[in-house]
């Protein structure tokens, strides 16, 4: 922990600024979005670009048994790997707690949102559904991977095509996608505001990452309506700090909805 | 006689046939295999005379004996720090190497703590640590300021010709900026005024190898400082504080007597301390 | 395979389209993309740095380390589940050997070199691709390289000599698959593996087949290291 970069960020941010002169609530302009980044192998995939920051999505889909107790419903799992690919100071080795904190939080997003209805991805009640695996796979981290995460995550579902199957065996022909998308009822979208001090921030960069007191994660819907959160970091926040910073975020969350 | 392959200032990969011929001769960055001279590194080809060497375009910090570095303390015991100097030696500095009077059991993160940032210098180096000083004119731990990162390889560019480079930096910048030899470079000014020598250093590590690099720094920080200037002009009284602040600056600038390959800093920011005195 | 043509139309001795790319992640010290056909590998450099524990080092040189990693999306059937498999450890180890005659790391004793390669898509030809885009990267991270590496599957698909196999020729029931890496000016070969049942005089045909092959990648890997600095 180097404080010469704290104070740095601390003495920048009493006169407004940012080390990378950015405004405190100025997203990196450079946002984009890639479909279909993995044809030959994926259902679905996307790549996501904030400034220098850059992840990978991909969905898979398996045919299985449903949950006993929900007979009628298909399942999603999201998976995050934070490995030393994309920042030297990850560890290799099995999923981090941060990983499958950030896996969780995009989980969450999208499972309880009632962005995805999961009755449509039923094919027999109580025999066979559809399980629709989502694996995240940050490329470089130049900072705020949650909000490119999320992003990646939606983005390669809404490329995902239903692969052909068996009606008998259930067993799935990977080669052939049918033209049928997984219906997606709405598009949840995170975005993470950090409090430094006294300061909100947007966009976090790897040492403002290091360095924030907390951070708040709020996923939207298209109406604005909010479908997840996460308090991170060690500092406390008021309920005025919780409404600012979920007013910053909705405010942000056009930006990431225009790239999609 | 030997053949060519190349011109001078081409970009040349590892494993590339230079020149054939044993009038040749191979200097660094390159390497004598049978009738050929071949590169080793992803480098410049310079030649001189029959003397070919590959000026490599990134490489890896290696300390050697008298390197000026900047360490980022990262652990200790009772009698040695621990600095990391970007490289897979541990820099090790005891408290015989330190100007402090290190009484017996004293808590040694009174002095240097985690996550300090120090300038120090490499004594001696074996094959797992590299020894560092403290004691030596301008040697110090960092405080203020900023460090970024550039690759070793660039870190002659960064300083240029006899501290050409860094005295132009410090000069129009008005910034007090100290180079590491392991790459880690230290910069401290006024936020704009340090934003325009970031980028300049930024802007050396990515194009570093071009020719005209010089006059290239020269016109951008030219181009840079005066929108910061006009900016200042805008809001006059930020310019007074301003003054303030590189007049004191002036002041701690004997103390700050840059290391040997360095020394032509010092000049500069004189004449910087002179000229927001008038 | 009774016509003079492969299924995805291409001639016995051409290989499939492929993109390299140079300096693409920018928080590692060096990192490059491969992409032939619809395999594509990206490779980072990691370290030097001290190797931990202690007993894995060696103190006369650096050791190099692969990380070889299909995306979990990136297969051709079913998901890839996450984590080092057999097939993944002798992979990497494979890689090291491959990449290991070129470099020069005896400068860094008791450190490691860790290259991660990440699968993004896969059609045949991952550990190839996976070297070639590692041997880039490396370049790019500028270490000491008496060569780069370069890699190609070679093969047989009934008695048809042929090379860069795709997914369908590699997994042909009376395929053999030929992997090869060479360092290409010094025409040497580094990594060998077969998996097929071959008569001699066409293993030899095979390799004659991946070195012309591996002259047109190493041609794609130049010119892309060279233009990352132009």
């Amino acid at each position: 922990m180097a404080k010469i970069i704290r104070e740095h960020i601390h003495t920048l941010l009493e006169k407004g600024m940012r080390q990378d002169k950015r405004g405190l609530l100025e997203f990196r302009k450079d946002i984009s979005v890639e479909y279909g980044i993995s044809p030959k192998s994926a259902e679905g995939s996307a790549r996501v670009r904030i400034g220098e920051t850059e992840v990978v999505a991909g969905i898979k889909m398996a045919i299985a048994e449903p949950y006993p107790d929900q007979k009628d419903r298909g399942t999603i799992m999201v998976g995050v790997e934070l490995s030393p690919f994309a920042n030297n100071s990850f560890e290799s080795g099995p999923p981090s707690t941060e990983s499958i904190e950030l896996a969780r939080v995009v989980d969450r997003g999208i499972r309880e949102s009632g962005a995805m209805d999961f009755r449509k991805l039923c094919i027999k009640e109580g025999e066979k559904v559809w399980q629709v695996f989502i694996d995240i796979y940050p490329i470089n981290d130049a900072g705020n991977l949650r909000d490119a995460s999320s992003l990646a995550a939606l983005a390669a579902l809404k490329d995902a095509k239903f692969p052909e199957y068996d009606k008998k065996t259930f067993e799935i022909d990977y080669k052939k996608l049918t033209s049928k998308n997984i219906s997606l009822e709405d598009e949840p979208i995170e975005v993470t505001v950090i409090k430094i001090k006294d300061d909100y921030l947007v966009d976090p960069s790897v040492e403002e990452e290091e360095w924030l007191d907390a951070r708040l994660t709020v996923a939207f819907l298209k109406d604005g309506d909010i479908c997840a959160m996460q308090k991170g970091g060690n500092g406390m926040l008021s309920t005025e700090d919780i409404n600012k910073m979920i007013d910053i975020a909705q405010d942000k969350v056009i930006v990431l909805r225009k790239a999609l | 006689m030997g053949e060519l392959f190349f011109e001078e200032r081409n970009i040349v990969v590892p494993g590339d046939k230079l020149a054939m011929g044993m009038d040749y001769l191979p200097a660094g960055g390159a390497f004598r295999d049978g009738e050929c001279i071949r590169s080793k590194v992803l480098g410049i080809l310079g030649i001189n005379g029959r003397v070919l060497k590959v000026i490599p375009l990134k490489s890896q910090y290696r300390p050697r004996p008298n390197d000026m570095v900047i360490g980022k303390i990262t652990d200790m015991t009772n009698s040695v720090w621990f600095a990391k100097i970007d490289s897979f030696r541990d820099g090790v500095l005891t408290v015989r190497e330190v100007p402090e009077y290190i009484g017996d059991g004293d808590d040694l993160s009174q002095y240097y703590n985690f996550g300090d940032y120090v300038l120090a210098k490499v004594l001696n180096v074996n094959s797992t640590n590299a020894g560092l000083t403290m004691k030596g004119p301008g040697l110090r731990k960092l405080s203020g300021g900023r460090i970024i990162e550039v690759n070793s390889a660039k870190v002659p560019r960064v300083i240029g010709k006899a501290g050409s480079m860094i005295s132009a930096i410090k000069e129009k910048t008005g910034c007090r900026v100290i180079v590491g030899q392991n790459g880690l470079v230290w910069i401290q000014g006024e936020p704009e005024h340090e934003f325009v020598a970031v980028e300049a250093i930024k802007l050396i590590n990515e194009k570093g190898h071009l020719q005209g690099l010089t006059e290239l720094v020269s016109e951008f920080i030219d181009k840079k400082m005066k929108n910061v200037s006009k900016k200042e002009t805008e809001e006059k009284p930020k310019v007074e504080e301003k003054q303030v602040t590189q007049e004191k600056k002036s002041d701690k600038d004997d103390e700050e007597e840059q290391p040997k390959r360095r020394a032509v800093g010092r000049k500069a920011s004189k004449k910087v301390a002179k000229r927001s005195k008038k | 395979m009774t016509t003079n043509k492969r299924t995805d139309g291409r001639n016995f001795d051409e290989l499939r389209k492929m993109e390299a790319k140079v300096g693409v992640v920018s928080s590692a010290n060096g990192s490059a993309m491969f992409k032939i056909g619809n395999t594509t590998a990206i490779a980072v450099v990691r370290g030097p740095k001290k190797l931990h524990p202690k007993f894995l080092q060696n103190p006369e040189t650096g050791r190099l380390r692969c990380f070889y990693n299909m995306v979990s999306f990136s297969g051709s059937g079913d998901r890839v589940r996450p984590g080092p498999s057999r097939r993944t450890k002798e992979i990497n180890l494979v890689m090291e050997n491959a990449l290991a005659p070129a470099i020069d790391l005896s400068r860094f004793p008791g450190s490691s070199v860790d290259v991660f390669v990440n699968l993004i898509q896969t059609d045949a030809g991952t550990r190839c691709a996976a070297i070639t885009a590692a041997a880039m990267a490396l370049a790019d991270a500028g270490f000491e390289m008496r060569d780069l590496v370069t890699a190609v599957a070679a093969g047989l698909v009934e008695d048809q000599v042929l090379v860069d196999l795709n997914y369908d020729e590699d997994s042909h029931e009376m395929g053999v698959d030929i992997p090869i890496a060479m360092m290409p000016n010094e025409d040497k070969i580094t990594l060998l593996q077969l998996d097929g049942r071959v008569k001699k005089e066409k293993l030899n045909e095979a390799i004659e087949l991946a070195r012309s092959a591996c002259k047109k990648i190493y041609k794609v890997q130049r010119a892309a290291l060279v233009e990352r600095y132009e």
